[in-house]
């Protein structure tokens, strides 16, 4: 075959920031993935990708695609970051190693084990409460973000005031991997202080001595990290470790509660709950997109990029890919859901993962025991978010296992 | 600009792979009695990812297993290189690996693992002793990647026997060579760095290592070094049995798959995500069994305790294997 040119490409004028795409992204996911393996849009001159197959190799292939240069619209090549970048996400090995060995052993299923007694009983005070209030209730509000509320700050080492910082924090923090204007804008003037605040709960002195948040710094005094990448890590788990399982734990409510026979399902088999919340995140995939830059001339599906584009990466479009998934739009019990990239694949993969399923399986598990029913009780509305396919409101009716 | 280019680029692994199996792709002698191999997939995939100071284990067709830190460039994913002393005297893997291993053999693997990582330190002072050199050759082109201060002494009992000896002097003043034959006995103590923010890395002979440990004091931390203990590390890929305790489940597990393609088979749910080992997804407590540990995750003590295990990869030394789940 001779090589061509960019005219090999398709383009398409779709915006995936625009207002349109982001409150139902699915019909302009599905056609972006099935007009190419790879499609130009010009708008923000960024090149799409969303076939599980591409998808899956440019999550792992850190050698060709680069984060270091940002992981969302913005070229850090050429333009400056709104904040310093973070040692996680934002770096590339050999500097990304230290940082994310560090933080994956703090997070790592074998340490989070000493936190699941707590979580679970905290999951049930939870959930007892909502459900003495009254049997229709709004899950986002009561559940999906209350329960990572409760645990997490508290598991990170946070004190007591300000943490109502967090959620818009987080919000802000995944709107601007999308273009500064439109949501980025509408928040600018207010979110200064959410920023300060975040800032200083990083330090050393602002955090609790026991925590992941100490952890972090104990691993600087071993010289495992510097001083210096400390606190940008403290920050890197405030930034992406509450909003990301607000929208992970609401996913599954809503799957379960809008899925007939699912939650009779769950009742008989409990077993079952890691795996419906990995559905979830495969079905409904909280974070929705992430960039990478080309390091050098990478192929992907046989188109060769120039080193220095930017590539977008719709993990939802791969995780509702025909072509590796059978009735991929479906909430699938039956469903093995392992390989979806939700969490993302290889080095950078989601190192809150662990943290994650067991918060969602907590609050899930409790709900469980007490409700015999759930069912949809009204409208859900989705919370725009430039990364983000975030819910503002799951309304749920439950009826209470009398037993 | 695009172009298209007609050779397609990897798969990506299987969602459950099977046998974890290179080929040996290049052979080459790199110093007196040390032979360089170049190891790749069979179906030339991408491999585990990983950093400086990682080994690998290589189970020999006679199950026994040996450990040997990567020589070569992560940024090549599609590759592992290691080199092997042959000690006639040793327990045997590295005569296989001399002798009979030739290009197209296939070896099972397990990991890689890291017991040897590097910490961001500005200075950096690599003691290396003969084949110690391995671990430390992407290590010393790490700290010229990120312009570190860096100095390396590379001590052996001869220069024949000192792997890659060229290239390193190529590398200028910075490395220093200390061959036995040449130069005499060598005062390790006259490497020892005067600053205490130099952190030292040591890889080498037992003798050598135990020196340069006890430079703790002075130096005000402690030297991080690899040390291979002999351990038991006989692992016959032989099928055995697992149990899913809460399930009530029990199957064979045959010696080409995995506990969780078994598991799977008898309706018992195993989640993964990168089915190498890599991730932690499926990491699962064992309830009785000793594990035969193939991840690239758990630390030696998790290791040790066998309290847990990665079934993705991982599999049992014993005939049965009782899991919670």
């Amino acid at each position: 075959m001779t090589p061509t040119t960019a005219t090999a490409v398709p383009t398409s004028d779709v915006d995936p920031f625009s207002p349109e795409f982001l409150e139902d992204p699915w019909p302009f996911v599905t056609a972006l993935r099935e007009t190419a393996p790879v499609v130009h849009l010009p708008r923000h001159d960024v090149y799409a990708i969303g076939r599980y197959e591409d998808v899956h190799c440019a999550l792992t292939d850190w050698q060709s695609l680069q984060s270091s240069a940002g992981v969302g619209l913005a070229n850090f090549h050429h333009e400056k970051p709104w904040r310093p970048p973070s040692v996680l996400l934002e770096a590339d090995p050999p500097r990304h190693d230290a940082p994310r060995y560090v933080l994956q052993e703090i997070l790592s299923p074998r340490r989070l084990r000493a936190l699941e007694e707590r979580w679970r009983a905290d999951a049930r005070v939870l959930v007892d409460a909502v459900l003495e209030r009254g049997t229709t209730f709004d899950a986002v509000t009561e559940l999906a973000e209350a329960f990572p509320l409760r645990v997490f700050p508290d598991a990170v080492g946070l004190g007591p005031d300000g943490r109502e910082n967090l959620l818009p924090y987080g919000d802000f923090a995944f709107n601007a991997f999308g273009p500064q204007e439109g949501l980025v804008a509408k928040a600018q003037a207010g979110i200064g202080p959410t920023i300060a605040w975040i800032g200083e709960q990083c330090r050393r002195e602002n955090l609790a001595p026991e925590g992941f948040g100490a952890e972090i710094w104990a691993s600087a005094d071993r010289g495992d990290i510097t001083p210096e990448q400390a606190p940008l890590m403290v920050r890197s788990l405030l930034t992406a470790g509450v909003d990301t399982t607000v929208t992970g734990i609401a996913a599954v409510v809503h799957a379960v509660s809008t899925t007939p026979g699912a939650w009779e399902r769950l009742r008989a088999q409990p077993a079952l709950l890691p795996r419906a919340f990995e559905e979830a995140v495969r079905l409904q995939s909280p974070v929705q997109t992430f960039f990478r830059t080309t390091r050098v001339p990478t192929t992907i599906a046989r188109i060769t990029l120039e080193p220095d584009r930017k590539v977008l990466m719709f993990l939802g479009a791969a995780n509702r890919d025909p072509r590796r998934w059978d009735r991929p739009d479906a909430f699938d019990l039956d469903r093995d859901p392992s390989g979806h990239v939700g969490f993302g694949m290889g080095i950078h993969q989601c190192v809150g993962q662990h943290v994650a399923r067991l918060e969602a399986t907590a609050v899930l598990g409790a709900l469980l025991e007490r409700v015999a029913e759930i069912a949809p009780a009204g409208r859900v509305r989705h919370h725009p978010n430039n990364t983000l396919r975030g819910f503002e409101s799951v309304p749920v009716t439950v009826t209470l296992d009398r037993a | 600009m695009t172009t298209t280019q007609d050779d397609a680029r990897p798969q990506p692994a299987p969602a459950v792979a099977g046998v974890r199996t290179l080929v040996v792709d290049a052979r080459r002698e790199v110093a007196e009695d040390t032979v360089e191999l170049t190891l790749r997939r069979p179906d030339g995939a991408r491999l585990p990812d990983w950093a400086p100071g990682a080994h690998l284990d290589l189970v020999l067709p006679d199950g026994r297993s040996r450990q040997y830190s990567l020589c070569g460039d992560r940024w090549d994913a599609h590759t592992y290189r290691i080199a092997v002393r042959r000690e006639a005297q040793g327990r045997g893997g590295s005569v296989y690996l001399h002798d009979e291993a030739q290009i197209g053999d296939r070896l099972e693997f397990a990991g890689p693992r890291n017991n040897f990582r590097m910490t961001p330190a500005p200075r950096v002072l690599l003691i290396a002793g003969g084949i110690g050199i391995t671990p430390m050759l992407p290590m010393l082109h790490q700290a010229i990647a990120l312009e570190l201060d860096w100095r390396l002494a590379y001590l052996g009992r001869s220069r024949a026997s000192l792997p890659y000896l060229d290239e390193l002097e190529a590398l200028g003043d910075r490395v220093t060579v200390h061959a036995k034959d040449v130069d005499g006995r060598a005062d390790l103590d006259s490497f020892r760095p005067d600053d205490p923010a130099v952190q030292v890395y040591a890889c080498g002979p037992e003798r050598m290592l135990d020196a340069v440990e006890a430079w703790a004091p002075a130096l005000g931390h402690a030297p991080r070094m690899e040390r291979f203990a002999a351990r038991a590390d006989d692992r016959p890929r032989t099928p055995f049995e697992v149990v899913a305790a809460r399930s009530g489940v029990a199957t064979p597990v045959g010696a080409d798959e995995t506990i969780v393609a078994a598991l799977r088979r008898v309706g018992v749910d195993v989640i993964t995500s990168c089915a190498q080992g890599v991730c932690g997804t499926c990491e699962t407590n064992v309830l009785e069994g000793t594990p035969d540990h193939r991840d690239s995750v758990l630390d030696e003590r998790s290791r040790d305790e066998g309290a847990c295990l990665l079934p993705c990869v991982s599999r049992c030394l014993d005939r049965r294997l009782v899991l919670d789940l």
